[in-house]
């Protein structure tokens, strides 16, 4: 992109709250139920039907408004956004809107090493929308079909101060609120599922210059990676349009991650008319700071906190802490690995070169369901650290322990793997291989070091990787220096 | 002559946000009524409401909530019964056409 | 004959064996078959399930075990309270088939209190109206001469009440629909508190506006009545968490001494001369019961009126958008696409007056509109509110008539306008969520009901029904019947 234009970006995401019911009425949120099972007269809107606001979803909404460093507002109410759609089942949505739950936040994220303060303009609460199928796509559908299971469930929004300058900036931004949210199990942060949701607004406008740009609302964006790509896309798009004199026109558009580019889907020029007013069938919350205190004793370590603990106390560098606080549940395993083992760099070293084989870091499902329990790793590395077994043999048993669920003292002794460090053991076939190798005896001898690590990998296979590699080269060295 | 309260094009573009289909013998009746009554509402207008503050709940109240406790939804049976045009399990409608 | 009978008289018969609940479902329900093609108060007669309902009630009166004072009795319910598996309509075309899956709490709370539902009835499309013309299906007669109007949008409520075509009714009241036609048809109709009644179940007309509230044939019926409905309820979040007082103990407590407020804008220059005198007798006779009475100002009401007309419609638009042809009721057929289906159906389902409130809220609501007429009418409101606030300082219930005048002709009030000027002592009662009754106070020289408005202070239905039952004690207007033959 030419350094002639500053792209501003905002992002506004929405939450799904991990609610046992939705946002206002007691119908369950469980995933993947038949269509319209999962509703009632209050969700699908029937004549007569009145909301009752979720205890649950609005200390979700405050525990979160903490963690990004928001002001609660005391005073916050509901109010109505008024448009037509039939997954819309009053044809308004019970949203916030002048006087939301939170505001004025911010999230700190790192990227390419400098630290950037992104600031939270809001944070409110909300019900979701049907779904709505349609016969083909959109564009040619006949008709289409509704289904009100996920209708009212509640979805927490947090919209950003238009403070990001890149799209990698918005891409950081975006996976810290996301790590935040799971990491106080508000939301399973899933975005390939719809419980996270990304949209953007982005502008662009000639460097230095003080006022912004004509900005562009770009949505189905359903991953990290399109999100990046989405925005790269758009910049591109606008700054073709504007070296080419022509008006970027305000408007919505939808990614298509098959054809990788957005595709217009409606002006906003002629903005929607959302006709707000406050819900008259909902009294006004008035969150008492007791409330917000007791929430507040409530907030774990937050992923930054985290990190910046792990670097310290266990001295990881910057790239293994993020990876090991990647979710909540892998921090958690690593710092339970560390509590039995009491060796932080060779329990980050195992996960995240083994363990982060077999499964993503960030998937808090996969890590809680994981066949080697932290306590196992740790004593697969006490093994290690203890010389039972050699790091190379431990290899293998790690894939064993994974496959089984076996603990590793089991498969060792089983397996008969426990290294061989005995010296008079050893120094037998040592002196087999000297005798079996003298060409390469001699090569050392005349001053090729690196013959040695030969010699050393031919004791290893006789002893089929059992040897301890340690006593091995330190045999192997007295003894060719005698020779 | 009195401006009018509200004109035929604020007529079509209110019908169209409230989804109402009106012939033209409709609109300039409706155009004509609602001018009368907009012109009556007018009187509130006059009323000095500086400081004062609206009220949107007649009796005040506050943080009223319940808790997450799942309570069963309806059958499916019930809640498509009343459905215009029922397809399977689900509720279907007409091509939806972005404006 | 017991359709004669009030509920406390009835039940008196029934806990004497004197009459079972089945008889007196019959009674109703053939009265209903002669009489009600000339009075149409009717929408739906639902004749199997009161009688297996009323025989339900036949053997608990047996064993010696009744429910309480409304088993066994024979009630209507306006059509704009759901009913499961009974059709509603809220009057509109736009629901025609709906049949909903559930009760409202109301009719939950009649129904575990033993009483049978004859059937649903008529109204003013969505309650939206003062004479019960614009219902989508018929108008309904006023039992004192078929050719007037019964008032709305409860006008089915009323008549029938006022023609025993039920022992008692439910209605609902936003603007005065309940008291106006109460006033209009001769009977006690109730307005509670705002908060008083669950709104759970009720088609929504104005949110922060309805409630639910009894017609009757006298003061005690309808403490009976608004006994067995009011409460706190968790399905709806505006119902108030105020106990619920025994409204029949004090009722016989009288009104010496008590402070009655008169306030000075009630008696306007298009008050109905013959509704000032009736008015103003009852006045006198209150007093002569020992009420002291004062004049008091309620200087905003004025603009109370055209404050409704704003903030009714204005939530009415919004309650209203969820009539679109999708999950229930009518869907035009034939439409190109999703939004001539919308627009079809809702152009086709809605009566002139509810599309005429839905543009006047939508305008109300848009953009550019909003501060300059739902914002101001809120601030009205608290003008309004203050204004009772400060006369109930110093008086216990405030003494008013119902409306301008009797019931007018059917077809005579064409002018919007001109019907809306009939809520105009109703309204600022709805804008202040007060409680409100109006009780038989005379009649005009032509033989038409005048209504008498009594208005409390918040959750002080007591002290209105104390208020409204020494007048009526000492008076025999609620005894008049209709003579409708048969």
């Amino acid at each position: 992109m030419s350094g002639e234009y500053e792209v501003v970006i905002g992002l506004e995401v929405h939450a799904q709250l991990l609610t046992r019911t939705k946002m206002f009425c007691g119908c369950p949120t469980a995933f993947g139920a038949p269509p319209n099972t999962q509703t009632c007269p209050v969700c699908q809107g029937m004549p007569g039907s009145l909301p009752v606001i979720n205890r649950r979803a609005v200390e979700f909404g405050i525990k979160t408004a903490l963690a990004i460093g928001c002001t609660v507002n005391a005073d916050n109410r509901f109010a109505r956004k008024h448009y037509y759609y039939p997954d819309m089942p009053k044809n308004y949505q019970i949203s916030q809107y002048e006087e939301p739950l939170a505001v004025h936040g911010h999230l700190d994220v790192e990227v390419g090493g400098a630290a950037r303060r992104i600031g939270i303009e809001r944070l409110h609460l909300e019900e979701d929308v049907g779904k709505l199928i349609h016969e083909g796509n959109l564009e040619t559908a006949q008709s289409s079909q509704v289904d009100f299971n996920r209708a009212g469930l509640p979805l927490m929004e947090i919209v950003s101060k238009p403070d990001m300058r890149a799209t990698e900036e918005a891409g950081a931004y975006l996976r810290a609120l996301r790590a935040i949210v799971v990491y106080l199990g508000v939301c399973d942060g899933n975005m390939e599922e719809g419980s996270l949701r990304c949209d953007a607004n982005i502008s662009l406008r000639k460097r230095g210059a003080a006022e912004l740009g004509t900005k562009v609302e770009i949505k189905n964006m359903n991953s990290f990676r399109n999100v990046q790509h989405a925005l790269e896309h758009e910049i591109k798009r606008q700054a073709r349009a504007l070296d080419a004199g022509e008006r970027i026109v305000q408007e919505t558009r939808l990614w298509d991650p098959d054809k990788g580019h957005t595709v217009s889907m409606r002006s906003k020029e002629f903005a929607h008319d959302y006709r707000y007013f406050p819900e008259p069938d909902l009294p006004p919350l008035d969150v008492e700071a007791r409330w917000v205190e007791a929430v507040r004793a409530t907030l774990p370590e937050l992923p930054a906190a985290r990190r910046a603990r792990f670097m310290e106390i266990h001295a990881l560098n910057a790239y293994d802490a993020d990876l090991l606080t990647g979710s909540r549940v892998l921090a958690d395993y690593f710092e339970a690995a560390v509590a039995q083992c009491g060796k932080p760099k060779a329990a980050a070293n195992w996960i995240i070169n083994e363990l982060l084989r077999e499964l993503p870091g960030d998937d808090e499902r996969a890590v809680a369901a994981c066949p080697v329990p932290p306590g196992n790793l740790a004593s697969l590395i006490t093994l290690i650290e203890d010389g039972t077994i050699s790091g190379k043999i431990a290899k293998d048993v790690f894939e064993k322990m994974y496959r089984s669920g076996e603990d590793a003292r089991s498969i060792v002794s089983r397996e008969g793997l426990t290294q061989v460090a005995d010296v008079s053991a050893l120094g037998s076939v040592v002196d087999q291989v000297l005798t079996e190798h003298a060409k390469v005896v001699q090569d050392y001898k005349a001053g090729k070091k690196a013959a040695l690590g030969f010699l050393v990998g031919q004791v290893m296979k006789l002893t089929a990787g059992k040897a301890s590699p340690g006593v091995v080269n330190s045999l192997l060295v007295e003894k060719l220096s005698k020779l | 002559m009195p401006e009018p309260k509200i004109t035929m094009r604020e007529v079509e573009q209110v019908a169209r946000l409230a989804r109402l289909a009106l012939s033209d013998a409709e609109k300039e009746r409706m155009r004509r009524e609602l001018d009368g009554i907009l012109s009556y509402i007018d009187k509130l207008r006059a009323l000095d409401t500086e400081g004062v503050p609206p009220t949107s709940h007649a009796v005040p109240m506050t943080n009223v909530m319940r808790e997450d406790e799942p309570v069963p939804s309806l059958p499916q049976a019930d809640m498509l019964a009343n459905a215009p045009d029922r397809s399977g399990d689900f509720f279907r409608v007409p091509k939806i056409i972005e404006e | 004959m017991l359709t004669d009978l009030t509920i406390h008289e009835l039940g008196a018969r029934f806990r004497q064996n004197d009459a079972t609940p089945t008889e007196a479902a019959r009674e109703y329900l053939d009265r209903i078959a002669a009489l009600d093609p000339k009075v149409k108060a009717y929408l739906t007669v639902t004749a199997e399930a009161a009688l297996a309902r009323a025989a339900e009630a036949d053997a608990r009166f047996k064993t010696g075990a009744p429910l309480g004072p409304l088993d066994g009795v024979p009630l209507g319910l306006k059509d704009v309270l759901c009913t499961r598996g009974v059709r509603t309509t809220a009057g509109s075309k736009i629901l025609e088939g709906f049949v909903p899956p559930y009760d409202a709490t109301v009719v939950a709370r009649l129904a575990r209190a033993g009483a049978v539902i004859l059937g649903k009835l008529n109204m003013d499309e969505f309650a939206m109206g003062s004479s019960t013309e614009n219902s989508g299906y018929f108008a309904t007669r006023n039992p004192w001469d078929l050719s007037r109007v019964p008032g709305g949008s409860s006008g089915g409520s009323a008549a029938a009440v006022a023609a025993d075509l039920a022992a008692a009714t439910l209605g609902t009241d936003t603007g005065g629909s309940i008291r106006q036609p109460a006033a209009f048809c001769g009977t006690v109709g109730l307005k509670p508190t705002y908060g008083r009644v669950s709104r759970y179940g009720l088609i929504a007309f104005a949110s922060s506006l309805d409630q639910i509230g009894p017609f009757a044939k006298d003061v005690e019926d309808a403490a009976l009545m608004l006994q067995a409905i009011a409460g706190h309820d968790p399905m709806d979040s505006t119902s108030a968490a105020v106990p619920v007082p025994d409204y029949a103990a004090g009722l016989g407590q009288g009104v010496e001494g008590l402070k009655v407020g008169i306030p000075a804008e009630y008696f306007i220059e298009g008050l109905d001369p013959e509704v000032e005198t009736a008015v103003r007798a009852a006045i006198e006779i209150l007093k002569g019961l020992g009420a002291k009475t004062e004049s008091v100002s309620l200087p905003h009401t004025e603009y109370g009126l055209a404050a409704y007309y704003v903030i009714g419609p204005a939530e009415a638009s919004s309650n209203l958008a969820r009539y679109d042809g999708v999950k229930y009721g009518l869907r035009v057929p034939g439409a190109r696409d999703l939004i001539d289906m919308y627009s079809r159906t809702r152009g086709a389902g809605f009566g002139a007056e509810v599309k005429r409130r839905v543009m006047l809220g939508t305008y109300a609501l848009s953009a550019g509109y909003y501060d300059a007429y739902y914002g101001k009418a809120q601030k009205v409101r608290t003008l309004v509110q203050r204004d009772f606030q400060k006369a109930f300082e110093r008086v216990d219930v405030i003494v008013a008539p119902t409306t301008p005048s009797a019931a007018f002709r059917t077809g005579e009030k064409e002018d919007p306008l001109s019907m809306y000027l009939n809520d105009v002592f109703t309204i600022p009662v709805n804008l202040a969520g007060l409680p409100g009754v109006s009780v038989p106070a005379g009649f005009t020289k032509g033989g038409l009901p005048v209504g008498l408005q009594v208005i409390g202070k918040a959750f002080d239905e007591a002290a209105v029904l104390r208020t409204a039952k020494a007048y009526e004690g000492a008076t025999e207007w609620h005894k008049k019947k209709p003579e409708l033959g048969a």
